[in-house]
């Protein structure tokens, strides 16, 4: 079972189960702080683990990140080390 | 955004907001991270991209017992703050004491939208606590004594032999079900 946000990565690997979190790489299970998002999460893997039958099953865990500007900057051309402008 | 980026024409097609931050509806709206990193090292002069794993299929086993009666390992791409010597951490697999959970993590290595979010919260990525507290309510059969750190590296080779590691360790702990938690 992986829990992750690079959806196509994981995919184009092929695991037996996967929840996708649609949050910003970093924070796969759930915002920080946030702790009754990632009970979500965690608690959606651990139903995954009962219920999948086949293989490549992914799950979307159900939580979402404030707003959307965070997509168009992750490895935004132009910015100097590729992570939307900050070293490290 | 960077007032450099707000110069810069779109260099994707995917994950595109409208001016008011609402999402493009005439865009994908999930990421695609492998075109994003293929565009981003090109834009770079780099040559040859970075071919990911890529299969057919994934092996597959029913769990023996029920969640509620198994025990579970997590794996994550962090390490221990103190495994951080030098400029480098000490990147080499390793299993660490589950309890006490970790209050802080070494992820400054990784990828990972820095710009947008941080990793100070380390049950956002190692979520410990979240399943100790499922086994306390009996949802979760236990959580293992120890979970487990693997490097990221560009070697599938090396990463094929930390897994079977990380595998026997697993074995060695009775360990029913991995949850592996790549940042």
């Amino acid at each position: 079972m992986v829990i992750g946000s690079a959806r196509d990565i994981v995919e184009q690997a092929a695991v037996a189960r996967f929840v996708f979190t649609d949050v910003p790489l970093g924070n796969p299970c759930g915002p920080p702080g946030n702790r009754e998002d990632q009970r979500l999460v965690v608690d959606t893997a651990l139903r995954l683990f009962d219920s999948a039958f086949l293989p490549r099953t992914t799950v979307q865990a159900p939580v979402h990140w404030p707003g959307h500007d965070w997509r168009a900057s992750y490895m935004s051309i132009g910015s100097p080390d590729g992570r939307g402008g900050r070293s490290g | 955004m960077t007032d450099v980026e707000a110069t810069i024409p779109p260099n994707h097609e995917d994950g595109m907001a409208e001016a008011d931050g609402t999402i493009d509806p005439a865009h994908r709206v999930a990421l695609s991270y492998i075109d994003r990193s293929r565009r981003y090292y090109a834009s770079k002069g780099y040559e040859q991209p970075y071919r990911w794993v890529t299969n057919d299929s994934a092996p597959f086993h029913k769990p023996e017992r029920a969640v509620a009666s198994s025990r579970l390992a997590v794996v994550t791409t962090s390490f221990p703050v103190e495994c951080h010597d030098g400029p480098r951490p000490a990147k080499s697999v390793r299993a660490v004491a589950a309890d006490p959970p970790p209050e802080q993590m070494y992820t400054d290595d990784l990828f990972w939208h820095k710009d947008a979010t941080t990793t100070d919260d380390v049950e956002s990525f190692l979520p410990l606590r979240t399943l100790a507290g499922f086994a306390a309510e009996g949802r979760l059969g236990s959580l293992n004594d120890r979970f487990f750190c693997i490097p990221t590296t560009y070697s599938q080779r090396s990463t094929r032999a930390d897994a079977e590691t990380i595998a026997s360790w697993c074995d060695d702990d009775d360990v029913d079900l991995v949850l592996l938690v790549p940042l």
